[in-house]
C-alpha cells in the first residue's frame, strides 16, 4: 500500500472511530431532505377542502367528482353559503375552499364562461400555490375533454385569490439548497476541523518534524470526505427522485460530475480556512460564518438573488454555492446540458484553483507559534 | 576528539506578548558530541524549548546558526528532518488509534515498516505490546511515554530530540525511561534531552544548566559539582525553622536552602570549620545539630549559578 | 470524634466497574498538619483526593472532612476547601489582580474583606509591579505561588494541592514550600501531592500509595527507620515498583 493510502487509511479510522460525527454526517443529508421535503409533499397530499357550489348542475357534479378522486384533497366540508368559507378557514380544518358560480354549466354552454374561485390559506405559501395549482391542473383536464368532445370554444377561468400571503415562493429549490448546505458542511467544516485538530493536539508538530511534506498529511485528510460527499450526493438525489418526486431532467452523469467539482470547491475551502485557524473553535467559526451563513444568504436558495440591492447582488457573485445552486437547478429542474452551465462551472473552476493555491502559499513548512 | 552532533552558535529568539518582548533564548552556544546523552536541565520558561525546536527545525531562530548532523536547521531542514527524532513534550501521539496503528503510522511517515527497525525498539515496544490493540487515550502516563519514544524511533534517527519526556511522570517510570535512554545510548543513538528535573542531571553525560534563555553551564554532572565554589555544609537539628533563622542572617553564609530533611548551607570561605559553624549556632541558641561537609548535587551548583546570574 | 482531626477517612473505596480505583484506605489528617500523599501515576491518588474534596461519589466506607460527610454534605466541603492543581489554576488571560477578585467574588469575600487580602498577598509575594499584567507573562513559579495564596484566599481550613511545583526552578519550589510551611503554621491544613521526593521529607505526615492502597504512612523520621533507608525517594520507588497495577491511568 502506498504511503498516500496509508495516510488516507488513518483518516478513515479517525472518522469510522467517531460514531457520533459519522452517524451525523451520513444521516444529515437524509434528515434534511426528509424534513425538507415532507414538510411541502405530506400536507400537499389529502389536503382538506371545502366546496361551495351555488350551482349544483351535472358539471359541477362532475367536476367535484375529479377533485374527490385526485389523491390530493379529501372534501371534509359542504358549505351552503359564502359566509362559511371564512369560518372554515379559521377553524384550521381546511387548505383550500373551491366555489363555484352560480349557473355554472349554464353559463358554460351559453356564454362559454363560466367561473371557479380558489380561495388557499396562504400561512404556507407552498402549500396554498401546490393546492391551487393541482385545482386548476384538474379543471383544465376537465375543460381539454370537453373541448375534445364537442370542438367547441368552451372556456371556464379558474379565478385564483390567495389570502393571507399574497406572495409566494416557488418549490423545487432546496434540493439544490440543500446539496449545496450539506456539501460545505462536510467539505470545510470537517476538513478544517480535522487539520487543525492535528495542529490542536501537537501532532502536526510530530509530522513537522519528519521528512514527510505536511500539505500531504492535509490533502490526505480531504480524501475520505470527498467519499462521504460522494455518497451523501447519491443519497440526496435518491431520496429526492424516489421520494419526494423532484425530476432530474437532464444528465444523471453531469448533474454528478458538478457536483464532484463543488465538493473539491468545499475541500479547497476548507483548506483554506485550516491555513488560517490556529483552534478548532475558531475553524468551525469560520467556516460556519464564512461560508455557512452567507451560502444561506446569497446563493439564492432561501431569498432570491434578484430582489437584492445592488451591492448585494455582486457580493453574491463571490460565494460558491450561488453557482453550483444554478447549475444543479438548470440540470435537475430544466433539463439543461453542459453548454448552458460552461460559464458557472469555469467560475467553480477557477475558484478552486485559487484556493489551493493560497493554501499551499500560506501552508507553514514550520510551527506558527505567535 | 568525539565527533560533533550539533553545533549551534549565536541563536536568538524572542516573542512578542502583549508589546511585551519576552526573550525566549539568549545567544546559546552548543556543541553536543555524537553517541552522547546532553541534558539540558532547567525549569519551565527556561527556554528549553524553544532551543529543542530550533535544532528540531520547527521554528526559525532570531539570529545564529545551527547545524544538527552536518544540516543546517535554517537552509537544509528537509534533510535534517530524514535524520532526527522528535518527541514533543506534550503527548502527541493519535488518542483514537491504537497503539499499533499509532507505530504503523509513524513508521509509514518515514516510508519505512516496523519490522524493517523492530531490533531498535524491540526493549520498549514488548512492555506495551500487551497493550497493542488499546487505545492510545487509554493508556497510563507511563504507557504513553513508551508508545511516543517507539514512534520517535521507528525510523531510526541518528539523533533523538526529547523535550520533557519525564515531567508529570512518578519516580519509577522516570528511572525506567532513564534506563531506556541508557540503552539506546549503548547502541549508538546520540540524545538529546530536557528535563526540570536536577536529579536526572547525573544520568547525563553531559548537561548544560539553563535559566531565563542563557545556558549558566555546560559540563559533565562531575565538573559541574567540581565548579562549585566556596564549601557546602548539611545542617539538621529538631528546630529546622530557627535553624533557617539563624543562618540566613549570618553574613558568613552565602546561601541557606532546605534539602528535604536538611539545610544545605553554601559558604565560600574553604577553611571554615565545623566547629565555627557549631560555635555561632550555639551563640545563637541552638544547640542540638547535626553537621557535615558534603559534595554538592547538581541542584546546589544551579541554584549557585542562578545567583550568580 | 478527636477535634483536632480534621479528615477522618475508613475503609474507603471506589470501584469503576470491575476495577478498584481506591482500595480500603484509612488515614487521619490533623488539624494544621501537612500530609504528604503519595504515588506513582495510576495509584489512585487523583481519585481519593476527588472523594476527598467532594466532587465524586465513593463506592464504600466512611469519610469526613472537616466534620462533614463526603456523601451527603459535598456542597459544605467545597465551600470550606482551598483547591489548586498543576494543570488548572489561574486564568492566563486575566491580570493578577482580576484574577484574585474573580477568586475572591467566588468565595464570597466582602469587598473590603478583599482588598484587604490582595494588599497582603501582593505584599507577600512582591508582585506590587506586575499586579496589573496578565497571568500569561509570569514566570511559572510566580503563577504558582500566586496559585496557591489565591487558593487560600478565603481562610479555608484545609487545602488540597496537587503537584503544586512540578517544572518549578529550585530556587522557587523553595520559596513556594516556605509559603506552604507558613500557612500550615497559622492553622491551615495542606493536603499535597508531589513527584519531588525531597518535598516529601517537609511533610509531617506522609503516606505512599501503591495500587490503589496505602502501603506506607507514617512521618518521615519513622518511615525511614521503618524501611531502614537513607531517603523518602528509595521508600517509594521500592513500594512503588511492586505494583502489580499497569492499565490504569
Amino acid at each position: 500500500m502506498g504511503q498516500f493510502w496509508i495516510f488516507v487509511r488513518k483518516e478513515m479510522w479517525h472518522i469510522l472511530r467517531d460514531k457520533q460525527t459519522l452517524f451525523v454526517l451520513l444521516g444529515m443529508p437524509i434528515s434534511q431532505i426528509l424534513i425538507f421535503g415532507f414538510a411541502l409533499s405530506n400536507e400537499v397530499k389529502n389536503s382538506k377542502i371545502a366546496i361551495l357550489d351555488h350551482s349544483k348542475d351535472l358539471t359541477t357534479q362532475q367536476l367535484i367528482k375529479r377533485i374527490e378522486s385526485s389523491k390530493y384533497f379529501e372534501i371534509t366540508d359542504y358549505l351552503s353559503h359564502s359566509s362559511e368559507i371564512e369560518e372554515s378557514f379559521k377553524k384550521g380544518d381546511i387548505k383550500l375552499a373551491i366555489i363555484f358560480s352560480p349557473d355554472f354549466e349554464k353559463n358554460l354552454y351559453h356564454s362559454h364562461e363560466a367561473s371557479v374561485q380558489f380561495i388557499a390559506d396562504g400561512t404556507d405559501p407552498n402549500v396554498g400555490t401546490t393546492l391551487v395549482n393541482y385545482g386548476s391542473a384538474i379543471i383544465r383536464d376537465y375543460q381539454d375533454e370537453l373541448l375534445g368532445e364537442k370542438k367547441l370554444p368552451y372556456q371556464i377561468k379558474p379565478e385564483v385569490r390567495m389570502i393571507y400571503n399574497e406572495q409566494l415562493n416557488a418549490s423545487y429549490n432546496f434540493v439544490p439548497g440543500v446539496m449545496a448546505m450539506v456539501l460545505l458542511l462536510v467539505c470545510s467544516l470537517m476538513t478544517s476541523v480535522a487539520i487543525v485538530r492535528e495542529k490542536e493536539l501537537g501532532t502536526m508538530e510530530v509530522l513537522l518534524a519528519s521528512p514527510l511534506n505536511p500539505f500531504f498529511v492535509v490533502i490526505s485528510k480531504s480524501i475520505p470526505y470527498l467519499f462521504i460527499s460522494i455518497f451523501n450526493i447519491l443519497s440526496i438525489l435518491f431520496l429526492s427522485y424516489f421520494i419526494l418526486e423532484v425530476p432530474i431532467r437532464g444528465s444523471v452523469f453531469l448533474l454528478i460530475a458538478e457536483s464532484i467539482l463543488f465538493i473539491i470547491t468545499s475541500l479547497s475551502l476548507g483548506l483554506f480556512v485550516s491555513s488560517i485557524a490556529k483552534t478548532q473553535t475558531s475553524a468551525m467559526f469560520g467556516t460556519l460564518i464564512g461560508l455557512f451563513m452567507p451560502t444561506l444568504m446569497f446563493s439564492g436558495f432561501m431569498f432570491p438573488i434578484d430582489n437584492m440591492p445592488v451591492p448585494m447582488q455582486i457580493l453574491s457573485n463571490i460565494i460558491p454555492s450561488k453557482w453550483f445552486f444554478i447549475i444543479v437547478k438548470s440540470i435537475m429542474i430544466k433539463g439543461l446540458g453542459y453548454m448552458s452551465i460552461w460559464k458557472e462551472t469555469l467560475i467553480l473552476v477557477l475558484f478552486t484553483i485559487l484556493m489551493i493555491f493560497i493554501s499551499v502559499k500560506k501552508f507553514n513548512k514550520r510551527l506558527d507559534i505567535e | 576528539m568525539a565527533t560533533i552532533s550539533i553545533q549551534c552558535q549565536h541563536i536568538k529568539k524572542s516573542y512578542t506578548l502583549k508589546k511585551n518582548k519576552i526573550i525566549a533564548l539568549d545567544d546559546i552556544n552548543l556543541e553536543v558530541y555524537k553517541s552522547e546523552i546532553f541534558g539540558l536541565i532547567g525549569p519551565d520558561g527556561a527556554g528549553k524549548t524553544s532551543l529543542i525546536r530550533i535544532l528540531a527545525s520547527l521554528i526559525l531562530p532570531d539570529s545564529g546558526s545551527a547545524k544538527v548532523e552536518e544540516c543546517d536547521v535554517i537552509h537544509d531542514f528537509e534533510k535534517l528532518r530524514t535524520k532526527i527524532g522528535y518527541m514533543p513534550g506534550r503527548f502527541s501521539l493519535y488518542q483514537d488509534l491504537t497503539v499499533q496503528e499509532n507505530l504503523e503510522f509513524f513508521a509509514s511517515v518515514f516510508n519505512t515498516t516496523v519490522q524493517d527497525n523492530y531490533h531498535l525498539i524491540n526493549d520498549i515496544y514488548k512492555q506495551i505490546e500487551v497493550f497493542k490493540f488499546r487505545t492510545a487515550g487509554a493508556l497510563s502516563g507511563g504507557m504513553k511515554q513508551k508508545l511516543a519514544l517507539c514512534c520517535a524511533l521507528i525510523h531510526s534517527p541518528s539523533i533523538l530530540f526529547l523535550d520533557e519526556p519525564t515531567t508529570g511522570v512518578d519516580a519509577v517510570s522516570r528511572i525506567e525511561f532513564w534506563e531506556m535512554l541508557t540503552e539506546l545510548k549503548r547502541k549508538g543513538m546520540t540524545i538529546f534531552v530536557s528535563t526540570p528535573y536536577m536529579d536526572e542531571a547525573s544520568l547525563c553525560d553531559r548537561i548544560a544548566l539553563m535559566q531565563s534563555g542563557k545556558i549558566l553551564s555546560v559540563s559533565s554532572p562531575s565538573q559541574v559539582k567540581q565548579q562549585y565554589s566556596g564549601t557546602l555544609w548539611s545542617l539538621q537539628s529538631i528546630h529546622m525553622y530557627h535553624l533557617m533563622q539563624a543562618l540566613k542572617k549570618w553574613s558568613r553564609v552565602d546561601s541557606a536552602f532546605s534539602f528535604g530533611e536538611s539545610i544545605h548551607v553554601g559558604i565560600s570561605e574553604q577553611n571554615i570549620s565545623e566547629i565555627e559553624i557549631k560555635n555561632y549556632l550555639l551563640q545563637n541558641g541552638i544547640s542540638e545539630i547535626n553537621i557535615q561537609r558534603i559534595e554538592p548535587t547538581v541542584e546546589d551548583c544551579f541554584m549557585q549559578l542562578m545567583d550568580k546570574n | 470524634m478527636n477535634a483536632d482531626i480534621i479528615i477522618h477517612v475508613e475503609s474507603l473505596t471506589k470501584k469503576f466497574g470491575d476495577f478498584v480505583a481506591v482500595d480500603n484506605i484509612s488515614f487521619d489528617v490533623r488539624k494544621g498538619e501537612i500530609f504528604g500523599f503519595l504515588g506513582a501515576n495510576g495509584a489512585g491518588k487523583t481519585t481519593a483526593i476527588r472523594m476527598l474534596s467532594g466532587l465524586l461519589q465513593p463506592s464504600g466506607g466512611k469519610a469526613s472532612v472537616m466534620g462533614y460527610d463526603v456523601y451527603t454534605q459535598s456542597e459544605k466541603i467545597k465551600a470550606g476547601i482551598g483547591y489548586m492543581s498543576q494543570r488548572f489554576s489561574l486564568y492566563d488571560d486575566l491580570t493578577v489582580i482580576e484574577n484574585m477578585k474573580f477568586y475572591g467574588g467566588i468565595y464570597g469575600l466582602s469587598k473590603n474583606d478583599l482588598n484587604h487580602k490582595i494588599q497582603e498577598v501582593i505584599g507577600i509575594l512582591k508582585i506590587d509591579e506586575f499586579k496589573n499584567q496578565l497571568v500569561k507573562s509570569l514566570p511559572l513559579g510566580w503563577k504558582q505561588k500566586l496559585a496557591f495564596s489565591i487558593s487560600i484566599l478565603h481562610n479555608p481550613a484545609l487545602v488540597f494541592l496537587d503537584e503544586p511545583t512540578g517544572g518549578v526552578d529550585p530556587v522557587t519550589r523553595r520559596e513556594f514550600w516556605e509559603l506552604i510551611m507558613n500557612s500550615a503554621h497559622q492553622g491551615t491544613t495542606i493536603f499535597v501531592t508531589t513527584h519531588y521526593m525531597d518535598e516529601a521529607e517537609y511533610c509531617n505526615t506522609v503516606s505512599i500509595m501503591v495500587d490503589g492502597r496505602i502501603d506506607a504512612m507514617n512521618t518521615p523520621q519513622e518511615l525511614k527507620k521503618q524501611f531502614n533507608s537513607q531517603d523518602i525517594h528509595s521508600i517509594f520507588v521500592n513500594l512503588a515498583r511492586q505494583s502489580t497495577r499497569k492499565e490504569f491511568e
